[in-house]
């Protein structure tokens, strides 16, 4: 007969090692707080978030979280794809102002309660690097679209410019001598594309807010493009009459295109697109290459945008 | 003609203890011993990668990683010579290993791009080879390292006798050609691959002024045994 048993505790139930570490400055809080009543209000790190189903589901496994958040190209925290779990640190997400101006009817400011008030879907999404590797990732957004009806974008309006915020002090990529790209970074989609059902505006991923190294708060998801179009940590959004700058072709422009739509006929000059690797699939000896699909598997949705163009032209 | 000097300088203090019990000679030990730390990386980042525990993209990690140190083995023979000229510290007797373990990374690195992450698709990588400037420099320098490893025994040192220091220059052009591969095979123009293609650039141009200095050392010498 056993006569000890082991506590069978949830793992939810215990407390994670980074809070109990801090629990003097949680107690600091706890009484600040009561002298205070500011503290809150605010979205906590990694919080769960309220959503509801969305459409455009696949029928793919997602890649591992630990995959999704370890695995990231994000210049700002450094060019190794290590680099922006392992150096995002000081980065502060809270309190966030995303301005959205240009042709618009209503310039607007949404701070992070107003961006977590848009109905927040699940929307799981296959992401294609423009470097031959894909995930399958399940965002937390909302359709671009709703935010833009929001504004009320002019007749004039052509374009969305996008662009990052630029903290040296908090983005070690930011700073020191060699600095791999012009900063901001700057992205852009042609209105039509913004307005699309499928482009979402991600604040979270695996039903949490987004980790740092994803682009915390806010970025730009766009499903049918090369993941270097999703820019992160958005700050400002303008509506414009001409095609923007955008980072990757303000560098290389013989190598990314405005468009950058996937596109397994037109290789990147370096290397083929016509098969990507799948992460986390398959492991270390079976890393089947998988066939890239035209838009990356959204063609039905997405490819009448394109209608007439040509798209080894507009790569 | 390099070899029989080191070897010399390995006789000599060998000679003065033969009356007593030889000692254990520590040297062919600690040649082995730098192919077993050599390999090293190779072996732990495969064991990472074979059990998950590489995250992301392994195969490209795991094929970048070997390639970067192919360089650093390369970039470690190379160094060899002027270390000895100008520091007066003779690793002579390590550079056998040191570029042999630059020609099994430069393998392994082609073996795991062609194996693991093209999965032997023959189509692709000729392809690869014969379009991408950085890929038909890469190859390149495996193919020119053939030959040197190849010839990295006694026997072809006598054999070849002074066509095998003439053939085994081309070690400068493959450490060029392998910085230059790497230089551009990043998305952006960062420190690391540039200091690899400086160092690269120094001890090859080391090379072209190594008869003066050598020269100039000489003259020293023989001014102080004058004195």
């Amino acid at each position: 007969m056993a006569s000890y048993r082991y506590p069978n505790v949830a793992a939810s139930e215990i407390t994670p090692r980074s809070v109990w570490l801090d629990r003097r400055r949680f107690l600091a809080g706890v009484g600040t707080a009561a002298a205070l009543p500011l503290i809150g209000g605010g979205v906590a790190h990694a919080a769960a978030l309220k959503t509801t189903p969305g459409p455009f589901t696949i029928d793919e496994e997602p890649t591992a979280k630990s995959d999704v958040t370890s695995y990231n190209n994000f210049y700002e925290f450094g060019t190794g794809k290590a680099d922006p779990s392992a150096n995002s640190g000081d980065f502060r997400p809270e309190p966030w102002t995303l301005e959205v101006d240009g042709l618009v009817g209503k310039p607007q400011k949404f701070d992070l309660d107003s961006l977590h008030a848009f109905p927040l879907e699940d929307r799981t999404y296959r992401m294609r690097c423009v470097e031959a590797w894909s995930m399958v990732i399940p965002w937390v957004g909302f359709p671009l679209a709703a935010l833009l009806d929001r504004v009320e974008p002019l007749g004039s309006a052509k374009y969305v410019a996008f662009e990052t915020v630029v903290r040296p002090e908090e983005m070690p990529g930011q700073r020191g001598l060699f600095q791999p790209l012009e900063w901001p970074y700057v992205e852009g989609l042609r209105l039509d594309e913004a307005r699309h059902p499928l482009t979402i505006l991600s604040v979270g991923l695996y039903g949490e807010t987004l980790p740092k190294q994803n682009g915390a708060p806010v970025r730009l998801v766009v499903p049918w493009k090369y993941g270097f179009k999703g820019i992160k940590s958005i700050v400002r959004m303008t509506l414009v009459e001409e095609e923007p700058v955008t980072s990757w072709s303000r560098l290389a422009p013989q190598e990314y295109g405005f468009y950058a739509n996937v596109n397994p006929e037109v290789d990147h000059p370096r290397w083929s697109q016509a098969s990507e690797t799948r992460v986390g699939e398959g492991g270390f000896f079976n890393a089947a290459r998988r066939p890239t699909l035209p838009f990356n598997g959204y063609a039905d949705e997405v490819a009448s945008l394109y209608a007439g163009m040509d798209l080894r032209k507009n790569y | 003609m390099a070899q029989v000097e080191a070897r010399s300088v390995q006789a000599k203090p060998a000679q003065g203890r033969t009356a007593r019990a030889k000692p254990w000679n520590w040297r062919p030990a600690s040649i082995w011993a730098l192919y077993a730390v050599g390999f090293v990386p190779a072996v732990w980042y495969f064991y990472l990668g074979a059990t998950g525990q590489i995250a992301g993209n392994a195969v490209k990690e795991f094929e970048h990683l070997l390639g970067i140190w192919a360089l650093r083995f390369l970039i470690a023979a190379l160094t060899v010579t002027p270390l000895r000229d100008l520091a007066g510290v003779n690793l002579l007797r390590y550079r056998r290993a040191l570029g042999l373990l630059a020609f099994w990374y430069v393998l392994m690195h082609f073996l795991t791009y062609m194996v693991l992450d093209q999965n032997l698709n023959l189509g692709t990588i000729l392809a690869d080879i014969a379009k991408r400037p950085f890929i038909t420099i890469g190859m390149a320098c495996l193919v020119l390292l053939i030959p040197l490893a190849a010839t990295s025994n006694a026997w072809s040192i006598r054999r070849l006798g002074p066509n095998w220091q003439r053939l085994h220059k081309l070690s400068y052009l493959i450490v060029l050609g392998a910085a230059t591969h790497f230089a551009m095979s990043v998305k952006v123009v960062t420190a690391e691959p540039f200091i690899y293609l400086l160092i690269a650039f120094v001890l090859v141009g080391y090379r072209a002024l190594r008869p003066r200095i050598m020269r100039w050392k000489k003259a020293r010498r023989l001014a102080e045994s004058a004195r």
